[in-house]
């Protein structure tokens, strides 16, 4: 018998629900799709959100946390300039894209006309089982972009996909093909524009072609009372060095998954994340990484400041295959927690099978160097700035690795701009 | 400028007692020494009187400008023109020296009510500085102390004293560590900041320093307490003698 259909919907499970039957004569998409996304809310329907039992929600009793759904949006989220000057932005406002598409040298288009065409209808399956965030979207999501990079595109401009919310419901997606040999330096920002609770899912499926080298940001600045429910999905072909970072700075409770594949030898993925967490906000970053074939690397660190009484979860999978020979993969994740109250768990998981391979991974947790606090403060700092330099300290050291100036001073600003409001 | 009466301090965590009954009196413009063996409470005190929160004192008083500072914290003490050269400075990593600098001139600044300095203008004191105590302005682009050797350090300590201008200067075992030239770099460094309004704490075990910053009296600390003051000739004495005499003397 399954446990969960024994317990009754929650609140949050009867909205979600609700909320599929209002959409769905306006739901875009084709026969398949349809298909598709019926079956997805099946699963949601009879499965419900999932629950610490699921090993991979262990941290993150979605069920339990997840207390409200609201409504669709209506409000119509304003764009706003972008996080690096001279950005071409993408705008969505709740899901749904505005303004124009177009990039210099890249193909843009509308995820909704794939939806229409029945393109998408393959890519809304589910990873697995617990899958809970693509069974969301997939259900519920109306479009989003897609791009295509071609073959030795050198993009000059970092792209911002641009995701407003005005409160209310917003699931989008972003499929983006990097052709070979392509560089660009993507944002994808997620930021509420008012106070109205929202509830946001988004995923985006990448695939770097052997020799691609790409920077990702995610920068999620979703508000006090926001859902924010993040997937990235990502092949790494031959060659392909994909630099992803991670920024959590906002939300009430947030996921955001990393899925990522190495398909070709030579793949390399940097995985950075901050977590800037306070309030009474819960943040989960999870990662699955397959080493998958021989000759792949990667490092993964982790930086979270977390105050009052937050709580973050960083799980962090890599799994080297029987064949992955020469595997080289570094991951650790450093917390400061500022309060008694705060919490961070880690859950980092090696599943090694094959034998010629560098793994390792560390984990550290510590308050505010008391030794270093005094110094600064010994020179006239007081104690406020002088705590905020040094949880700044902490992450910067992270965006620093940054190489493009333009883009570290913006990440920095977006740090400094969190650390003076919730310090 | 600095009195320190009858003062009494522990370990905060532990009850260990290190200053014993300590009294001392440093008046404006003066230089005073401050010289004793190893493990004798030097640097002790000058982190009593920079603040720093893991001595408790528990009893007598410390003023500056006829003030008790005791419930003072060490930014509150450093806006009021209190410096401490550290002997061993704390290397910061991930703070960029130059924001450090920036931070601490305008925080004291702004304490005291005193407009921020603009870049340009800041820019142009820590060059000045810099170049005065012949300090590679490439050093100054990494993060605090970092990969900084002993003399780069210290150095860079005075450095700070300079930008910060306090009233009141304590510099530990600043000697330790540098070569000659070094040495006389430093000292230079500390003479121009003499003053008729300032006073400066010199906290040394050898003679050496004193050669180059010449002290108006000069104070034995032995076991927490100031067993013996004198003039320039007891640190010549000391040099001769070592403690033993001194230390015999006031057992
Ligand atoms: N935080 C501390 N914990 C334990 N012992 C300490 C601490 N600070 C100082 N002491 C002890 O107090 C005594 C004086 O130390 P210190 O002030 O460093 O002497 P000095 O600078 O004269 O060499 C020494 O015995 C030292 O071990
Ligand atoms: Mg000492």
């Amino acid at each position: 018998m399954n446990v969960t259909q024994l317990n009754r919907q929650t609140a949050a499970e009867a909205q979600l629900l609700e909320a599929y039957q209002t959409a769905l004569s306006e739901l875009p998409g084709d026969g398949a799709v349809m298909v598709a996304r019926d079956r997805l809310l099946h699963a949601l329907k009879t499965q419900g959100l999932p629950t610490r039992r699921i090993e991979s929600w262990h941290y993150t009793d979605l069920r339990t946390l997840l207390k409200a759904v609201p409504t669709a949006a209506t409000e119509l989220a304003p764009a706003v300039d972008p996080v690096v000057a001279g950005s071409t932005v993408l705008a969505l406002s709740g899901g749904k894209p505005t303004g124009s598409a177009a990039v210099d040298g890249v193909a843009v288009s509308g995820f909704a006309g794939q939806l229409l065409s029945g393109e998408a209808a393959s890519g809304l399956a589910e990873r697995g089982a617990d899958d809970a965030i693509g069974r969301i979207n997939g259900a519920f999501v109306r479009d989003g972009y897609v791009l295509d990079v071609p073959a030795g595109a050198d993009l000059a401009d970092v792209i911002e996909l641009q995701a407003n919310q005005a409160g209310g419901q917003s699931h989008s997606r972003f499929p983006v093909r990097f052709g070979a040999g392509s560089k660009a330096v993507i944002m994808e920002r997620h930021r509420a524009v008012t106070e109205n609770a929202a509830f946001v899912s988004s995923v985006s499926d990448l695939v770097l072609e052997d020799g691609a080298e790409i920077t990702w940001i995610i920068l999620q600045q979703q508000g006090a009372g926001d859902t924010h429910l993040g997937q990235i999905k990502i092949v790494l072909n031959a060659d392909a060095k994909l630099k992803l970072y991670v920024i959590n700075a906002g939300g009430k409770l947030v996921r955001q998954e990393i899925h990522v594949v190495t398909a070709g030898g030579g793949a390399d993925l940097t995985l950075r994340g901050v977590n800037l967490l306070g309030g009474d906000s819960h943040t989960d970053v999870t990662l699955t990484l397959g080493h998958d074939v021989p000759n792949t690397t990667s490092t993964e660190i982790i930086r979270n400041v977390v105050f009052d009484r937050a709580k973050g979860v960083f799980q962090g999978q890599i799994r080297v295959a029987q064949d992955a020979q020469r595997t080289d993969a570094r991951m650790a994740c450093n917390t400061l927690l500022l309060s008694d109250e705060a919490e961070f768990s880690v859950k980092p998981e090696l599943e090694i099978f094959a034998d010629d391979v560098q793994c390792a991974h560390g984990a550290t947790v510590a308050d505010i160097d008391k030794v270093h606090l005094y110094y600064l403060m010994a020179r006239g700092i007081p104690k406020k700035e002088a705590r905020a330099l040094l949880v700044n300290a902490f992450v910067a050291e992270i965006v620093e690795e940054l190489e493009e100036e333009a883009l570290v001073e913006a990440l920095e600003g977006v740090i400094a701009g969190w650390l003076e409001k919730h310090g | 400028m600095l009195e320190i009466r009858d003062l009494h301090a522990k370990i905060a965590d532990t009850d260990t007692e290190i200053i014993r009954g300590l009294n001392l009196t440093v008046k404006a413009g003066e230089v005073a020494a401050i010289m004793g063996p190893n493990g004798s409470g030097k640097s002790t005190l000058s982190y009593i009187l920079s603040g720093r929160d893991d001595y408790e004192v528990t009893s007598g008083d410390i003023l500056y400008n006829g003030e008790s500072i005791l419930e003072l914290d060490p930014a509150e003490r450093a806006a009021k023109g209190i410096f401490l050269a550290f002997q061993y400075p704390v290397e910061i990593p991930g703070v960029a020296t130059m924001q450090f600098l920036k931070v601490a001139m305008n925080s004291q600044r702004k304490a005291r009510g005193e407009a921020e300095l603009t870049t340009p203008d800041f820019m142009r004191r820590v060059k000045e500085a810099a170049s005065h105590l012949k300090i590679d302005p490439d050093m100054l682009k990494r993060p605090l102390n970092v990969g900084f050797s002993g003399g780069e350090k210290k150095r860079a300590e005075i450095l700070q004293m300079a930008l910060l201008e306090p009233k009141l200067c304590i510099l530990d075992e600043t000697d330790s560590g540098l070569d000659i030239d070094a040495l006389k770099i430093v000292a230079d460094g500390v003479n121009a900041l003499r003053s008729p309004d300032r006073a400066v704490v010199v906290i040394t075990h050898y003679q050496r320093l004193l050669d180059y910053i010449v002290p108006d009296t000069v104070h034995v600390l032995y076991k927490g307490q100031v067993i013996k003051t004198g003039d320039k000739t007891l640190a010549h004495e000391l040099e001769a003698n070592g403690y033993a005499d001194i230390i015999g003397a006031a057992a």
